[in-house]
């Protein structure tokens, strides 16, 4: 029985870390390739020797591929590829590829420059990774070798992140993770192409969220009043996603609104990014790309690159700054100049840490000790707002119900959360649902059909033959299956016949049936013609010269029984082709002529 | 010579007649007779056309080259009566290809020859059917069905023909190819058998259940077959066949197809079916409950909403809309929306300003976890994919594809009209959709909400989300929303002031939308009058004790509320006891300037400013009515006085009727075209008595005798004009005036005609403007033939009388009795229509006070904004023109595009467009003058409408119509300049 084993080696049951094991038809894929935030030690990249103790990864894996850019889920690629060693294909989308060597050069000067930690990848190890790197369009099937193919589909907001469909033969995995549902639901889309296992992420296997419009229109409010008052915004962001998500929608509502308040976002890695954002302009939502027609929505018209001067500028602002959660950094500085004004504010979109400063503000704190045994006083007004971007249980529901998996697997989230989403999977689309724990491999058997070509010339005389073709109801056939070469092929037998340069032997049955009949040979024929006429009115029966019938290419002769003259001995010989009639009709004469009047 | 001439013009005329009837006869005889007897065009073509196709069609040699003739043939028009040979000659050569393509291009011809109107096919029908039989190409096979159906509809009215074709069709179904089977089904549905009667008669022959056969394809391996077969289902539907309840299931099951436009169209078929028998009732599988069928559907239709394919979602959310029978809960399910965080509980936005809103808070979301989760949820009950109808219009408002949030906008507003609970209920939904992304939607949520606004109250909270919108930039969105709030209820004096507020906001800070604004506070005011009397002593920022100081009058601000007071104060009488004196004084004096936004009002102490016009005086009892009828008479009363008592009488009624027009705009209309008409016929007797025409001076000094000449002319010339302003710049106006009008036109035209005679000294112009005049008097003649009677005594009247010996006689002698006549002429009566408004227009944008100058390079362009208002203006679209006056004389008329015209009330227009400007370099900037102009062409007028529908004659629709030509035009704004300045180019 064909199977497929999934192994996660990140990712299962847990958050962080993608990493996992596709092994599909004799096909070894590796899907994602990422770090863990929490892990400092050899636990933070996936345990690589599961695949193979010694000799390179690169016998052992097929392909590897990365869904989109986030560190979690492409974070140990130079770890993989140069120092464990991979040389086979990676593949990802453009942009992905585009941005994720900045964000890996981001982490290596974090780990290394201010960490100060030693035996890590290096800047040219990134540079040697991204050689590897195979970048693939949307859509567009990239054959990794004569039988793997892969897919790229469209999975929401992060730029560049994509479901991937894995295809060996006809069976099929598509995998997914952190759809970004990008202003509204079903963001992500896919056809119904009935993978026999669906890969997915259930990050918020419990939550349904409220409408982003609301949300957004919070956050719009907000800004708004406190830009209105003279006020200051602080906006903490991490440089990629999000960030360019609210700089647009600060951008369109300042665009809408007619406002002058200038905004101002912190230079360098943001600036980095918002150029591919701009590049990569069709892998936005529909009102980016609608409006591109006019004018590219990331050339920002209100939004200027931020000074560290802009900072004491008297008069209302808004600021996005790195970090986003105010641990350290230029959003730090900007925070403990405006902390102070009960007219500022300081808005939080997404989850802190808790020990940084954001956690602090967030959970009620007004007096901040900072370094130095210094108080500081926090008059601002400090706001939460959830702008989290991963698909909720709808989504993910929805998603199963587009694609019509015939088994669903769960990673990337929490155990229990998991169960939930589980249960509710196998109840309302009775498919079966694994959640494997880190390197616990699930067997799911598959049942492929397997496709046989078949001649033209063969189907069209086999489809006339007999009745009309009814889609409801399968056809009979006659042909030959030749296999060869890892082929099926349907043929007629004269063809197979030749191919294999055989000789065609004939099979014919002869049977002898006694009929009592006292009359001479050639009445008897006639008797046994004219009853066979009377009894096969669709057949071809004929009464040949030398006195014998042919019905069909079914040869009867009559001879006398050598011993009784009463007894006529009806020779019946048919080919092998013909045994169903033949057979049918040694039954009938069997049964004996009808006593005719005659 | 006069007696040549007009032969010549009557003959002509009878011609054109006797041509016409002809061809009205044709239709009747045969194709030989029509021959001879018509004219030496069809001649020329007829015979030539079948037969060169015939020799191309033999030369040809190869497949391709046959293909080009076809082709090359395919693009001239082939004539009616030549149809059914180029037909034969096509399917001989038909016959004989043995090249597929050009059988498919000759199928295809033939369908497009049987299209030719006129035509009848019913001859080439039985030969068609016979291509069928041998044709071994399906392409080829579809196209000739495709043929048949042109056919087929085009005999629509002979059902033996039908019923003949769809069997042909029936036959082809089984054939291997989707194409085939396509075109199949499209014929059986278009052609198939809808009567109960003849399906009855037809039997016999053929025992054939069209919808039985149409829905057997429903399972059809090809998606597009699928989708054909139930197109055509469709289709028998709308030709009137009732379709049967059974498909029911068999559409349900087409709703999980793989394809799109299967799903689509089965989305379509379900809701008809919905329609057809909304209350049969339904089992609900894999339960023992029954439903009704239309709530089946609209369950059904629902979870369509939540689609993989964004046609099929927009299909489905359009679709719901129209679903009114619906039960209730069912409806309300639609906007069914659960929350959870962690598996727990978790309130929607919607619920959580709800709650803030009764417990008396107002501000909202200052806390971290203000939207923290609450209750534990029961795993078990959580539906993750909803069924049904829960939540679709949540799931359809919230979709990626604004199409598709636009279609639900739609159909919630459809639903929400016929059912005031589901209006309260989606209101919500309706107000967050104020902040869509693409504005297009925002527009289209609020327009909805216009509409359903009688059956809902805005709470606060929501009235803060709509009005958050004031600030868009769009200025279709604001005055959208102005529209919107001019109908709201709100439901307290929080509202109402917060309401103030924010319109004055957007007054500060787009100044232009001065009027709308003030037009919502009018109907703010007017609706809540209790809500506004505990504000007034805030608004006015009065004191008990204090005076305080008196407001800027001229600030737009203050008008603003005002308005809102003072239409507040007509039904609340203790209102007026708040105002301070200086608020006296501004009524009084809004009450003059601004008389459409201040209602009259009954103050203590002082009489009404204005006598209140109520409903029970009719028009005629209104004095200021009472005054124009009464000077109106005086004047024509007064048919032969000196004529110098006639011209001062007039002058006094002139100057009476305008101002009567500037003190009463519902009568400004009338008073204007009144007085329009009086000028005329001022300027009429003024010229006729002066002294440039009296006969005896006819050897005055010759620069004054050319200055009275000029005069004259210039008159006559003014005179033109002013019909055609009147004419065409008012709306109302009847045929009555228009022969009138048309009337004072011929005046104007004979009087231009005797200037003409006295001053040139040639008899050879005179005789092409007599015979001009003359064929005017014919046509005014043949327009109003039923007018005429009623115009005794008038110059039309004398002149027709006299037509006979006008013909005959030499242009000076003409000339001569005109003038006579034209004097002994009386004054025509100008009766009044009910209702006559004056097209107006104002020039918004550019305002014209602006020093700085648009800079732009010469040679290049730059776009000009403008942005008017038009009144009363009929088909604006295709007679509002901008012109743009260069300082150097040169002008230039530019017509906006229909889509920049916009319609926000009845008689209003809206014109927003773009001008391009260009100009050579200039020294120093200068000013351009921006005008509207108002295009007319009289052969489009009501006269000429008139007598083509009038069965007069024929004739006149035959001559050529001007295509869409401009005769002149009026121009009916106040010119707008702009100073522009093109510099010279930088090399």
């Amino acid at each position: 029985m064909p199977e497929i084993k999934v192994t996660p080696l990140g990712a299962g049951q847990d958050v962080g870390r993608s990493c996992i094991l596709v092994s599909i038809a004799g096909k070894n894929v590796m899907l994602d390739c990422g770090m863990h935030m929490g892990y400092n030690d050899d636990r933070r990249f996936p345990d690589f020797s599961y695949i193979t103790q010694n000799g390179r990864l690169t016998d052992f894996l097929d392909c590897v591929i990365i869904s989109h850019f986030h560190l979690d889920h492409c974070g140990a690629l130079p770890y993989f590829s140069e120092m464990v060693g991979y040389d086979g294909p990676i593949y990802m989308t453009h942009p992905t590829k585009a941005i994720c060597p900045i964000l890996l050069e981001d982490y290596r000067k974090i780990t290394v420059d201010k960490k100060g930690e030693t035996n890590f990848f290096t800047s040219q190890m990134i540079k040697d990774c991204m050689k590897k790197v195979v970048a693939v369009h949307l859509h567009q099937t990239v054959q990794v070798d004569e039988e793997l193919e892969i897919k790229a589909y469209y999975a929401g907001h992060v730029l560049g992140a994509a479901m991937f469909q894995i295809k060996v033969g006809c069976e099929s995995v598509v995998y997914t993770v952190s759809m970004h549902s990008s202003s509204y639901r079903c963001a992500a889309w896919i056809d119904k192409c009935r993978p026999d296992l669906l890969i997915t992420e259930s990050t918020y296997a419990t939550t349904i969220r409220d409408s982003k419009r609301c949300r957004e229109r919070d956050f719009l409010k907000k800004v708004h009043e406190t830009v209105e008052r003279g006020g200051k915004v602080l906006i903490p962001v991490f440089a990629l996603g999000r960030a360019q998500e609210l700089c647009i929608l600060l951008e369109t509502f300042w665009e809408r609104m007619n406002l002058k308040a200038p905004i101002y976002f912190s230079t360098g890695l943001t600036e980095k990014a918002n150029h591919y954002y701009k590049l990569f302009i069709t892998w936005t939502n529909q009102k980016i790309r609608k409006t591109f027609v006019q004018r590219n929505m990331f050339e920002f018209k209100h939004i200027k690159a931020f000074d560290r001067a802009f900072a004491d500028n008297p008069g209302p602002m808004v600021v996005f700054a790195t970090p986003g959660m105010l641990h350290a950094g230029q959003s730090l500085q900007i925070f403990r100049k405006w902390a102070g004004n009960e007219k500022n504010m300081v808005i939080m979109p997404g989850y802190c840490v808790q020990g940084t400063v954001g956690h602090k503000i967030l959970s009620g704190q007004r007096k901040l000790e900072m370094e130095g045994r210094q108080i500081l006083e926090v008059k601002m007004q400090v706001e939460y707002m959830s702008f989290s971007a991963h698909a909720d249980a709808k989504g993910i529901m929805q998603l199963i119900r587009q694609a019509e998996p015939r088994n669903v697997l769960l990673v990337h989230g929490e155990a229990k959360k998991m169960e939930f989403l589980k249960q509710k999977i196998e109840q309302e689309f009775h498919v079966n649902c694994y959640m494997p724990a880190n390197g616990e491999t699930t067997t799911i058997f598959t049942n492929p059909s397997i496709p046989v070509d078949i001649s033209l010339g063969l189907l069209k005389r086999e489809t006339a033959i007999g009745l009309l073709p009814d889609a409801k109801k399968p056809k009979l056939m006659h042909g030959t299956l030749i296999m060869k070469d890892n082929s099926f092929r349907l043929v007629s037998p004269e063809q197979a016949l030749k191919e294999l340069g055989l000789a065609e032997h004939q099979l014919r049955f002869t049977c002898r049936v006694h009929i009592q009949d006292p009359r001479k040979e050639h009445e008897t024929v006639l008797r046994v013609y004219n009853h066979l006429k009377g009894v096969l009115k669709d057949y071809s029966v004929q009464h040949l010269p030398d006195g014998s019938i042919t019905v069909e290419s079914i040869l009867i002769q009559a001879t006398a029984h050598s011993e009784d003259q009463g007894t006529k001995v009806l020779l019946v010989s048919w080919t092998y082709q013909d045994e169903e009639l033949g057979s049918y009709l040694t039954s009938l004469l069997k049964k004996g002529l009808p006593q005719s009047t005659s | 010579m006069a007696a040549h001439l007009k032969k010549r013009v009557y003959e002509e005329f009878t011609k054109v007649v006797q041509v016409s009837a002809e061809g009205s006869e044709l239709c009747r005889v045969t194709p030989q007779q029509h021959e001879d007897l018509s004219a030496k065009k069809l001649r020329l073509t007829k015979p030539s056309k079948s037969a060169a196709l015939h020799v191309d069609l033999c030369k040809a040699t190869s497949p391709a080259d046959a293909l080009q003739y076809l082709l090359q043939f395919a693009r001239k028009p082939v004539e009616v009566e030549s149809v059914e040979g180029v037909v034969r000659i096509l399917l001989e050569h038909y016959y004989k290809e043995n090249d597929a393509s050009v059988r498919l291009k000759i199928a295809s011809l033939l369908g497009l020859l049987s299209k030719t109107a006129g035509f009848s096919p019913d001859c080439i029908m039985d030969d068609a059917i016979n291509t069928l039989q041998n044709e071994k190409s399906h392409q080829v096979l579809a196209q000739l069905l495709d043929t048949l159906l042109v056919i087929g509809t085009k005999l629509t009215e002979n059902p033996s023909v039908r019923m003949r074709l769809v069997e042909v069709a029936c036959k082809h179904l089984t054939d291997s190819s989707h194409g085939v089977r396509n075109k199949c089904l499209q014929l059986i549905g278009c052609l198939g058998p809808v009567e109960k009667g003849v399906a009855k008669e037809a039997e016999s022959q053929a025992a054939k259940d069209v919808q039985k056969i149409i829905g057997d394809h429903f399972n059809d391996q090809d998606p597009r077959v699928r989708t054909a077969a139930i197109k055509a289902m469709l289709q028998l539907h709308e030709r009137g066949l009732k379709l049967q309840q059974a498909i029911y299931g068999q559409a349900c099951k087409l709703l999980a197809d793989d394809y799109e436009q299967v799903r689509s169209a089965a989305v379509q078929l379900i809701w008809v079916l919905s329609q057809l028998y909304p209350e049969s009732i339904v089992p609900i599988p894999s339960s023992n409950e029954e439903i009704r069928l239309v709530d089946d559907a609209f369950g059904k239709i629902c979870h369509m909403v939540s689609d993989g394919s964004w046609v099929v979602r927009v299909q489905a959310a359009k679709l719901l809309g129209s679903m009114q029978q619906v039960s209730s809960h069912f409806l309300e399910q639609t906007l069914d929306k659960k929350l959870m965080s962690d598996l727990r509980r978790k309130r929607t936005a919607h619920e959580r300003a709800k709650e803030l809103y009764s417990s008396g808070e107002f501000s909202s979301g200052r806390k971290w976890g203000d939207d923290a989760p609450k209750e534990e949820i029961d795993t078990g009950a959580v539906n993750l994919i909803e069924s049904g109808a829960c939540g679709a219009f949540v799931h359809g408002l919230e979709d990626e594809m604004y199409e598709v949030r636009i279609a639900a906008v739609e159909a919630l507003c459809m639903l929400a009209q016929s059912s005031p609970s589901f209006a309260e209920k989606c209101l919500d939904f309706l107000v967050d959709m104020f902040n869509d992304e693409i504005e297009e939607v925002r527009l289209q949520s609020i327009h909805t909400m216009r509409k359903i606004s009688n059956n809902i109250t805005l709470r606060e909270d929501q009235l803060d989300t709509v009005l958050a919108v004031l600030e868009d930039s769009s200025r279709d969105i604001r005055e959208a929303l102005h529209e919107l709030l001019c109908c709201t209820n709100v439901s307290t004096k929080e509202g109402i002031h917060l309401a103030l507020v924010e319109l004055l906001k957007n007054l500060t800070k787009y100044p232009t939308d001065r009027e709308s604004i003030w037009k919502c506070l009018k109907f703010l005011g007017s609706r809540h009058p209790t809500l506004v009397l505990p504000l007034v002593p805030e608004l006015l920022s009065t004191h008990p004790f204090f005076d305080t100081p008196e407001p800027d009058m001229d600030d737009p601000a203050y008008i603003a509320v005002l308005v809102l007071i003072f239409n507040a104060a007509k039904s609340c009488p203790t209102m007026p006891a708040l105002f301070s004196d200086h608020t006296f004084r501004h009524y009084a004096y809004l009450r003059d300037s601004l008389s459409h936004l201040v209602p009259p009002l009954r103050l203590p102490g002082r009489k009404l400013v204005s006598s209140p016009v109520s409903p029970s005086i009719t028009p005629h009892e209104d004095p200021s009515q009472q005054f124009l009828h009464q000077s109106l008479e005086r004047v024509y009363n007064l048919q032969h006085l000196d004529p110098q008592g006639i011209q001062e009488l007039l002058e006094f009624t002139i100057r009476d009727l305008q101002r009567l027009g500037e003190l009463q705009s519902e009568l400004a209309g009338m008073a204007d075209f009144t007085a329009t008409y009086l000028q005329c016929q001022l300027l009429l007797i003024k010229v006729l008595f002066s002294r440039a025409l009296q006969e005896k001076l006819w050897n005055v000094a010759a620069p004054l005798y050319l200055k009275q000449n000029a005069l004259a002319s210039a008159a006559a010339k003014q005179i033109l004009e002013e019909t055609y302003k009147m004419e065409f710049m008012y709306s109302g106006v009847e045929s009555r005036q228009v022969v009138i009008i048309h009337h004072m036109r011929l005046q104007a035209k004979a009087l231009q005609l005797i200037v003409t005679a006295r001053t040139t000294r040639g008899v050879e112009p005179l005789f092409g403007m007599c015979e001009k005049f003359l064929q005017e008097v014919d046509s005014f003649q043949r327009c109003f033939i039923s007018e005429l009677p009623q115009m005794q005594g008038s110059f039309v009247d004398k002149l027709l009388d006299l037509m006979p010996r006008l013909v005959t006689s030499k242009p000076s002698e003409v000339v001569k009795i005109l003038q006579t006549t034209l004097r002994q002429s009386t004054f025509l009566h100008l009766p009044l229509p009910e209702r006559l408004h004056r097209a107006s227009a104002n020039i918004i944008e550019p305002t014209g006070e602006s020093d700085n100058p648009l800079r732009f390079t010469s040679g290049l362009v730059v776009a000009l904004d403008v942005d008017a208002t038009l009144e009363h203006v009929q088909d604006p679209q295709g007679t509002v023109k901008v012109q743009v006056l260069y300082p150097d004389g040169q002008a230039q008329l530019i017509h906006p595009k229909p889509a920049d015209f916009r319609n926000p009330g009845p008689g209003r227009h809206r014109l927003i467009t773009q001008v391009y400007l260009s100009h050579t370099a200039w020294t120093e900037p200068c000013q351009i003058e921006v005008r509207l102009l108002l295009a007319y062409n009289s052969n489009k007028s009501k006269a000429a409408t008139k007598i083509a529908k009038s069965t007069w004659n024929e004739s006149l629709e035959a001559l050529p119509q001007p295509e869409n030509g401009i005769e002149g035009t009026i121009p009916f704004s106040k010119p707008v300049k702009v100073y522009i300045m093109p510099k010279p180019a930088r090399r």
